[in-house]
Order: structure tokens, then C-alpha cells, then sequence
């Protein structure tokens, strides 16, 4: 099937197997490797992106479904070359060990922020629990996004 | 002073935050082909034929590899790490649900999961030993009956450590034994990137290189070399960044060999990656050891022995992950923080028709069975002897004027503090309000817990002398060269898989030599650009690599001083080291930094003979040896007797890891383990029906924390360096996940120890919280006599004020009880009774739990209930008939359980009535 799709702001199409999933189709057909891939069922968030401006775990949407929408990954995050907040506060805080999980939750917790500017601990625990990460108990996640929170209006 | 040690955010972080990660799944090569593998869908059973004619007839497929086709080459069998052999791809059997049966390669990777379709295998289905307990009892299938194996009835080994005479005679002689019987589950290190490999066989330059998740690519290199028959020098292996690992990714896998066949085969690229059922079915298990273990001790409370008899199940192959002379693995460490002069532990494995591996999962392999054994036991211990189990804990530990201190059964402990430790998280944690917290919730009604644990672990193996991987010894290599302007490239052999090698061992190095760590570049993960080493597990990355990175930068700083001295025309005797610089004495301001003496050192000055130019060094780190980081932990839990469910609200863990080069990754690898200690202790198990089919292959079986599960995490920490470590420091990377599952359970059952609740085998699930509460307090099982002791008529009459009359206090209690429940039960039936005496000799069967209906309570006056209570020597019972209990206790109930009554099922009530006639 014929797609197209706006992916960190610009547009690629491609003919694909109806079956093929969105994460594949990010990792495998547009090189974009930043986003993981973890589970097959949902559980681990390891592949979550923006599809339009809601996060999505991309191993459970079909490219076919994204057909003519926007979808952001971690590569789309920064502003030019300035980063993110939420990727400053993931270094400032050690919020990443291994770094595999680090763009869905970074994905999520920008969600997070465009919503709510000022969320609390648990507001934060709740936004990145249907993700996995096996490397910092989630202390320091929670410490980086609300880092970013704080430091959103930074120059 | 260089201030490299501290704190500072991670060199690896850049690329990872942006995406910019290289992981196995990233690796892309032209002409890549794409493998999947067939997998076994039997536990148990005898190939006759595997037909791979239709896959092999699919456009895109170039290639299917049998074990047939390994065979021909010698491949299909591999040996494992453990002295056994593992089937890279089956030839007679399938020995456990989702071994590898066959390989195709594709053009692309659906294309070959659809192949996988058109493979038929015709097979017998066997029997599958999935007990362990039966395993050897004669009557099992064997899961090993290939030559070789006559007569060996699934037992793989029986081992055994420590002085049995002794500790038989320690148990002869004590007060009191515990003895309980605890399995350490089946658990999966489950790191979010599964395994998987890139093989790329150049048959031009006859050259391999092989992008492989491995945690020790040099081993892995050998061992490629040693399967295939290539010549060492011609394998080069990368291991890029890693998604984690946690022992899971010490092995070679049947996918990396068959993925090395492939690419020879076919000349072009090869890349496996298993998905997550794979992951979870086929790689890496850890633990699966069921205990039996004995605690002896006096009756003031002094351990004087401990003995454990273990059942270690392996899988279909030994293949456990270990150094060769240490078949139980660290298992006889299990004497753990405390002084105890006796102890004797056996272990027998066994082989069951499961996934083989035994990866120690973030711990030295097996210490975390060891401690957990030890520190349940400890618990259940103080409940016997109804002593507070932190001044149970303290009149046993080891104390700091003891080491360095050898162990009952032969580990030399290198240095600690215990006591500081325990008492740092006692007091971090306010155990004494704690304690009183907990007192009040109870008499509303409230079931919190207090779980302590303390740990000791080894780690940072050899030294070589005493440990080897398959006959390689433990001991890495680090090269050192710094560059002419004075900026350095470390390689190391060791593997970060998020621990941040990249960053702390910068910061070794930098220390050593006066540099900034950025100046300092760490090159690790392939083995053409590093020197050889074991690589990293068992927390030895620090203790042996980062060892040798210090000899290293000290060789180099040696080599400074007498370039030193002849920039600066003195003699080497009057230069010391001093704030990073090689400084003449008496004059602070005369001297050379390493970056000057770089410079020099590649420049046209005239070195004496002897002396090398440059400012390179390189060392090989035979560790002297184990560091033995320890710590204390104190975990608060909330259980809804209702539900089961346990809820994880604090978390204190004091940790002494020595010297902390970088505290900010010292502090997250503990937060790690403790977020292992919540999934562990609550969650986590990969389990088996009898039929073999694993019931854990996914995410949605085999549960791991999420941010709600884990608590905001307390850290303490006290600082105790090691005396043969070149910096003090000990291994931490592990520490935290195995304390920490001791500490959530003896919470656990803490809480539930109202209700004659004594153990309950983890995951502590719900279901399985709110059984043992059941079962706790059921025919036949006995309370815990630090739960009688509770509710005893003293307590009860103190409770009513009546401290000289217990037998009154009972019946205070029990008519006080009744009112409430009559009035606030909302039209229940509510029951609450002393067994009047005639009924003693026939409940007496039935456990410690006895009752009386209704009828007893209206129908007895007080003096009678005291009578009742005093005759009996038995507790209070109170229940509700139409609800069966514990299956919806109420408000109401819980209160009363919290009072002193004890709750009854109602097949109890129907048991007893049946007896009764």
C-alpha cells in the first residue's frame, strides 16, 4: 500500500506490506533507530512516538493506520540544536542508564508537560507507568522530568 | 587535588538522548540478510523428521539451517559454560519449550517469520520433567539420554561446602532451630533489548566480525574461535550500547553460532534478533533453587549454626554461568553479614525439561539465593525467639574489629562496618516510629510490615588462580595511551550496559593523572581497539577493569616522573606527586603536569636508557581478592488483607560500596536493584504448567515494576574501602538486587503476622499473599509462636487493662469484640467464642485455631468465658459464618483479627463440625 506520512516534520512515502508495523516501518524504512522496539505487546513502551500529537506505542499501530498523519520520535525532539528540556533534565538527573527505554519515556514525558506544566510526583509516575525501565527504578526519571518542568522556560 | 571523582552527568548520555544510540537492532549492513529461528512448541520430545523444503521454496528465503546441516559441520552441539554441552540447533530431542529447532534466512524479516510457517517437524511427544522434586527419584523420563549420560537420573551434580560435623554438632547442641523450606523462583533478567547478533563473514580475508549483545566480548571471541574453528586473530566481536543485560547477556546463544553458519554459508551479513517470548523462553533464566534451610541459635538469641540443602533446577543444560570451580556457584557465601561459627550447605542439580542458561541476574551467581535463605531464616528466627529482628540482627553481626574475617565456610571478607550500616538505615528509617506506626495500625485493623535485610556481596572475580570461565582466568587488561597534547584514550574489556564505564572510568583514570575527565576517552565493546578481559557480571567491572585502569595510569605517571625530572633537571627522589603534578619538594610551584610531560615525553628530549618514549602503559589486573560490598535495608509495606495486594510505601537502603567514584551512578545502579527487589519479591516469575508450556513468555505474564510500584527510593550510604583494591573501591552494580527481595518479603510477612502467616514463597502476587493468609490460618497449619505470644491472654488482659488476670482480659476482649461486631456488622452473623475445654482434645488436631458459634458468646456468662479461656490455653477466634472470613473481611473483622482474634475459614468451621459430629 501507498503511504505517506509527515515524520519529524517531513514528508516520506513509501509502498508498504499492509502488515507492516509503524516501529519497523520508523526503524527499517526511514532509518530512524532512536526509536526501540521491546516487547510486541504493549507492555514495555520502549517504541513509543507521537502519532499526530498523542503518544502511541508504535509496535501495536500499523504503518498503513499512520497513513497521512504527523508522527514525532525522539529524533524530532530538540529545537534545532538546542535540546529539549526533558532531554536536559535526562542528563542533568541521570535519568538514563542503558538508554533504551530513554526515547519512549522522554516521548511520553513531553506529552506530560504540554499538558500539564507544573505536575506533581506522582502525576509524573503516572504518565510514564505504562512504560518499562529496567535500569533506574524510575527515581530519576520522575527526578529529570520534573526537572524539565522547572526549567521549561530556560533560554 | 583533581576533583574528577563526584558526581558529574555521563559522557554516553549525548547520543542516547538524542536518539543516536547504536544498538544490535541498529546495526545495518549492505546485503543483510534476516534470520528467525523455529522453536520447539513440545517440552519434551523426539524429532524424526524436520522438512524444510516448502520454507526453502519461499521467494525470499535464502537459506534454512537443521541441526542436520550443523551437524555436517560439527556445530550442533556447543559447550556450555558450565562443562556441559547445549544443542545449537536440535538433532534427537527437544528438551524444552523453545529450543531452537531450525534457522532460515531471508531477504527480509517477516519474510522470515513466514518461512518459519512452512517448516513441518514430525516429533513424538515425551513426557516433560518439569518438578524438580521428582526429577531424580528414579521414575522420571530422562531429559538427557544422549551417550554419555547412562545412568545419571537427571542429576547433574551434588556439591557441597563447609564443615557438616561441626554445624551437625552445633544443631545438637542449640536452643532453638528454625527450619523452613523456600524456593527462590524461576526469574528472567528480562533487559529491554532482547539478544541478538550481526554476523558478517568476509570469506575473501577469511575475517569475522560479529556485532553481538554480549557483556563479554573478548570471551565471546574465544569462544567463536574455539566452535568455528577461525583463527582468533581473524574474529573481531563489537559489542555495542547495550540495552541492559544483567548476566543475560553472558552467554553464547544458539542464534549467535547459527547466525556465524549463515553469513559463511551465504556470504553476506546475517542479523538474528529474538523477540520477546524468545527472550523470556529460551535465554538467561536465573535462581530456580529450592531451599531447605536450618537456623540454629541460643535462646538469648546468638546464632550458632546454619545449614542448607538446595535443589537447583537447570534446565535441559547445563549451562549456567560460573566460574568452573565453583559448581554451586557463590552459594557457600550464605553465611552472609553475620558471625556465625557453624554452617554446611549441599546442593544437587538436577536437569528438567526448561530453558537451561543460569545467569546469576545482577548478583555474584548465587549470592542472591544465599542472602535471601539467610536473611528469611534470621527473620523467622526472631519471630521464634520473639526478639525484635534488628536487635537480633545486631548481637549476630559481624563486627569491624573481625576482618578481615573468614567465613564458616572459607570467604575472606575484606572489610565492613555492619553495625554503622544497620544502624544508619534504622535510623534513616525511624524503625522505633516505625515500630509504633505499625502497633496502632494494627489495632485499627491495618496490616503494615517493617522488613529488614542485610547483605553481603562478592564481587570483582578472581583471582584467576581460583576462578575461570571455561579455562579462561578472570583477570582484565587495560591500555592506556595518552596522546601528545595530553588528552588519553583508556581501552578496557569490560562492557557498560547503561552502568556508565565511559564516564567512570574517566574519572579513574583522570584522577590518577591530573586530567580533566573529558579529557580522557574510554574505548570498550570491540576487541580489535581493547585489550582482553572476562568482560563484565558479578559487579567486577570497578574492582578488576577499573583496577587495572588505575595500574595503568600509575605506570604512566611513573614514566612522567622521569621525564619530570630531566624537563625539569632535578632528581626523580625530589618529585612528589602533589595536586596532579609531579612537583619539586620544598618549591610547590616548580613542576610539570602530565599534559607539559605529554608533550616532552613525544618530543626530541633526550631520554636515558632504558626509558621508552611516549606516555603509554598497560596492565593486566589479577585481582588479589573478592571485594565484598555490603548493606542494610529497611522496607515499609501496606497489605490489604482483603485483596492481597502489597504496596511498596518506603524503601531505605544504606549501601557501602568503598570509595564512590561517581555517587550519582553508584546512587542509580542501587536505585535499580531496588526497583529488582519490588519485581522480584512481588512480581516476577517465569513459570510452567505440567506439560512444559512456559506461562511467562511475555510481558503481559512475566511482570516487571512499573513507576507505581516502585516507592520514591531513601539512600544512605557509609564508606568502608577495600584494603587491596588500588582505590578502595568495592562493586556496586549488583548490591541492591540481592538485599533487597529479603527485605520486601520479611515486610510482607511482617505485616501478615497477625495472621499466623510464617513464609509464603515469592512472587508475593495477591493471590499468593492473600492464600498464605488462608492457609496461615488452616487445618493443620500452626501459627507462628511469635503470633500466639501477641495475642496471648496477657497481652489481651493488658490490652483491657487487666495485666494480673489473662483469662479476665480474654473475656473482656471476646464480649467487647462481640458487641462491636453485632452493632457494626450491618445484619452479619458475627461469631466470637473461647473454646469452653470439652472440645480440646478433638481441635487440638486441627492447629491452634479453635471456636465456638454464636450461641457460646450470648449464651456464657463472662465468669464462663474466663473459665473457657483458662481451660483451653487457647486464642480467640472470631469469624463470620456466611462469608467465609478472610474472603471479604470487613472492616469490622479486621478489627477484631487486630484485637487479639483470629480469623477462621469456613471449611476450618466445616472441618471441625464434621469431627465434632
Amino acid at each position: 500500500m501507498k503511504i505517506t506520512m509527515y515524520v519529524n516534520g517531513s514528508e516520506h512515502a513509501r509502498d508498504v506490506e499492509p502488515r507492516m508495523l509503524l516501529i519497523h516501518f520508523i526503524r527499517d524504512e526511514l532509518g530512524l533507530t532512536g526509536s526501540h522496539w521491546g516487547c510486541d505487546t504493549s507492555n514495555c513502551g520502549a517504541c513509543v512516538m507521537w502519532l499526530d500529537e498523542v503518544p502511541v506505542k508504535s509496535c501495536t499501530v500499523l504503518a498503513v493506520m499512520a497513513d497521512g498523519r504527523r508522527v514525532t520520535t525522539v529524533e524530532g525532539l530538540a529545537r534545532g540544536t538546542r535540546l529539549d528540556p526533558v532531554q536536559q533534565g535526562f542528563t542533568a538527573c541521570h535519568g538514563l542508564q542503558c538508554g533504551f527505554c530513554t526515547p519512549g519515556m522522554m516521548m511520553t514525558a513531553r506529552w506530560l508537560l504540554d499538558h500539564n506544566p507544573a505536575p506533581t510526583e506522582t502525576d509524573v509516575r503516572e504518565a510514564i507507568s505504562g512504560q518499562v525501565c529496567r535500569c533506574t527504578g524510575y527515581q530519576n526519571i520522575v527526578k529529570s522530568v520534573l526537572w524539565a518542568a522547572a526549567h521549561e522556560g530556560d533560554a | 587535588m583533581s576533583e574528577a571523582y563526584g558526581p558529574r552527568p555521563r559522557k554516553e548520555d549525548a547520543r542516547l538522548i538524542r536518539g543516536q544510540g547504536k544498538f544490535i537492532d541498529d546495526i545495518s549492513l549492505p546485503g543483510m540478510l534476516h534470520a528467525a529461528i523455529l522453536r520447539s512448541p513440545l517440552a519434551h520430545a523426539r524429532i524424526i523428521d524436520i522438512d524444510t523444503t516448502a520454507a526453502l521454496a519461499h521467494p525470499k528465503v535464502t537459506t534454512v539451517l537443521t541441526g542436520e546441516d550443523l551437524a555436517a559441520r560439527g556445530l550442533a552441539w556447543m559447550p556450555t559454560l558450565s562443562g556441559d554441552v547445549q544443542a545449537v540447533l536440535a538433532t534427537d530431542k527437544a528438551r524444552f519449550q523453545g529450543q531452537e529447532l531450525a534457522f532460515v534466512v531471508a531477504a527480509d524479516k517477516y519474510a522470515a517469520r513466514d518461512a518459519l510457517e512452512l517448516i513441518s517437524v514430525d516429533a513424538e511427544p515425551l513426557t516433560p520433567v518439569m518438578d524438580v522434586s521428582v526429577a531424580t527419584s528414579g521414575d522420571a523420563p530422562l531429559v538427557r539420554d544422549e551417550e554419555g549420560f547412562a545412568g545419571s537420573g537427571n542429576r547433574i551434580f551434588d556439591w557441597s561446602a563447609g564443615d557438616e560435623a561441626a554445624t551437625e554438632a552445633a544443631f545438637a547442641r542449640a536452643d532453638v532451630v528454625v527450619t523452613a523450606d523456600m524456593t527462590y523462583p524461576r526469574i528472567h533478567p528480562a533487559p529491554l533489548e532482547t539478544c541478538g547478533a550481526v554476523a558478517d563473514y568476509d570469506p575473501v580475508e577469511g575475517r569475522l566480525t560479529m556485532w553481538v549483545t554480549t557483556q563479554a566480548p573478548h570471551a565471546h571471541r574465544t569462544l567463536y574461535a574455539m566452535l568455528t574453528g577461525l583463527p582468533e586473530h581473524k574474529i573481531r566481536v563489537i559489542s555495542p550500547d547495550l540495552g541492559g543485560g544483567f548476566g543475560g547477556k553472558v552467554p553464547v546463544y544458539p542464534g549467535y553460532l547459527c547466525a556465524i553458519v549463515a553469513s559463511m554459508t551465504t556470504g553476506r551479513p546475517v542479523k538474528w534478533v529474538e523477540d520477546r517470548s524468545e527472550n523470556l523462553m529460551s535465554t538467561a533464566f536465573a535462581r530456580d533453587f529450592h531451599m531447605h534451610g536450618e537456623i540454629a541459635a541460643t535462646s538469648d538469641g546468638r546464632i550458632t549454626g546454619l545449614r542448607a540443602r538446595i535443589l537447583a533446577d537447570h534446565g535441559a543444560f547445563n549451562a549456567v554461568a560460573q566460574p568452573t570451580k565453583y559448581p554451586g556457584g557463590f552459594f557457600h557465601i550464605f553465611t552472609s553479614s553475620y558471625d556465625i561459627p557453624a554452617a554446611y550447605c549441599s546442593i544437587t542439580a538436577v536437569y528438567t525439561n526448561k530453558a537451561p542458561g543460569g545467569v546469576a541476574y545482577s548478583c555474584s551467581i548465587r549470592v542472591a539465593e544465599a542472602v535471601y535463605l539467610v536473611e528469611r531464616l534470621v527473620d523467622m528466627l526472631a519471630g521464634r525467639l520473639d526478639m525484635d529482628p534488628a536487635e537480633l540482627r545486631s548481637r549476630n553481626l559481624i563486627r569491624p574489629e573481625q576482618f578481615p574475617y573468614t567465613s564458616a565456610t572459607g570467604w575472606e571478607y575484606d572489610s565492613g562496618d555492619y553495625p554503622r550500616a544497620l544502624a544508619l538505615a534504622l535510623s534513616l528509617s525511624d524503625y522505633e516510629g516505625l515500630r509504633r506506626e505499625q502497633a496502632e495500625k494494627r489495632a485499627r485493623g491495618e496490616y503494615m510490615g517493617i522488613g529488614i535485610s542485610l547483605f553481603t556481596e562478592a564481587v570483582g572475580a578472581g583471582p584467576r588462580k581460583h576462578m575461570d570461565i571455561v579455562g579462561l582466568g578472570m583477570a582484565d587488561g587495560a591500555d592506556l595511551r595518552v596522546h601528545p597534547t595530553g588528552t588519553a584514550v583508556l581501552g578496557v574489556s569490560v562492557q557498560t550496559q547503561g552502568q556508565g564505564h565511559e564516564t567512570t572510568f574517566a574519572q579513574l583514570v583522570a584522577h590518577e593523572l591530573g586530567l580533566d575527565p573529558d579529557d580522557v576517552e574510554v574505548v570498550h565493546g570491540d576487541t580489535d581497539r581493547t585489550p582482553f578481559g572476562l568482560g563484565t557480571y558479578g559487579s567486577r567491572s570497578t574492582p578488576v577493569s577499573g583496577a587495572a585502569a588505575v595500574v595503568a595510569a600509575r605506570r604512566v605517571r611513573e614514566r612522567a616522573r622521569i621525564i619530570a625530572a630531566l624537563m625539569l633537571e632535578v632528581a626523580e627522589a625530589d618529585l612528589e606527586w602533589l595536586d596532579g603534578a609531579w612537583r619539586v619538594r620544598g618549591d610547590y610551584a616548580a613542576g610539570a603536569g602530565i599534559v607539559e610531560i605529554a608533550r616532552a615525553a613525544h618530543s626530541s628530549l633526550d631520554l636515558p636508557d632504558g626509558v621508552d618514549g611516549h606516555l603509554d602503559a598497560s596492565a593486566v589486573y589479577n585481582p588479589p581478592n573478592l571485594t565484598f560490598p555490603f548493606g542494610a535495608y529497611v522496607c515499609v509495606t501496606d497489605v490489604d488483607p482483603a485483596t492481597g495486594s502489597v504496596v511498596v510505601r518506603r524503601f531505605i537502603a544504606v549501601d557501602d560500596c568503598g570509595v564512590r567514584i561517581n555517587p550519582m551512578i553508584v546512587e542509580g545502579q542501587i536505585h535499580r536493584g531496588l526497583a529488582d527487589g519490588v519485581g522480584i519479591a512481588l512480581m516476577q516469575a517465569i513459570t510452567f504448567d505440567a506439560a512444559g508450556n512456559c506461562l511467562s513468555g511475555s510481558f503481559m505474564d512475566y511482570l516487571l515494576p512499573t513507576a507505581l510500584e516502585v516507592p520514591s527510593l531513601e539512600l544512605g550510604a557509609t564508606v568502608t574501602p577495600s584494603p587491596h583494591h588500588p582505590v578502595g573501591a568495592k562493586g556496586i552494580g549488583e548490591s541492591a538486587t540481592v538485599g533487597s527481595p529479603a527485605a520486601v518479603v520479611n515486610s510482607v510477612m511482617d505485616a501478615l503476622a497477625p495472621f499466623g502467616v510464617v513464609h509464603a514463597d515469592m512472587p508475593l502476587t495477591p493471590a499468593v499473599v492473600w492464600g498464605a493468609i488462608s492457609r496461615g490460618l488452616g487445618p493443620g497449619r500452626r501459627l507462628g509462636r511469635r503470633d500466639l505470644r501477641r495475642r496471648s491472654g496477657d497481652a489481651l488482659a493488658r490490652d483491657q487493662g487487666r495485666g494480673e488476670d489473662p483469662a479476665l482480659g480474654v473475656a473482656l476482649a471476646v464480649a467487647d469484640l462481640s458487641e462491636q461486631q453485632v452493632d457494626g456488622g450491618g445484619g452479619d452473623r458475627v461469631e466470637v467464642g473461647a473454646d469452653r475445654g470439652q472440645w480440646r482434645d478433638e481441635v487440638r488436631g486441627l492447629g491452634d485455631v479453635v471456636e465456638a458459634n454464636h450461641a457460646d458468646v450470648v449464651g456464657h456468662s463472662p465468669a464462663a468465658l474466663v473459665q473457657g479461656a483458662q481451660d483451653a490455653e487457647r486464642q480467640v477466634v472470631v469469624g463470620r459464618e456466611d462469608r467465609g472470613d478472610l474472603g471479604h473481611p470487613g472492616e469490622d473483622l479486621a478489627g477484631a483479627v487486630a484485637r487479639g482474634g483470629v480469623p477462621v475459614r469456613r471449611h476450618h468451621r466445616r472441618d471441625l463440625r464434621a469431627r465434632l459430629g
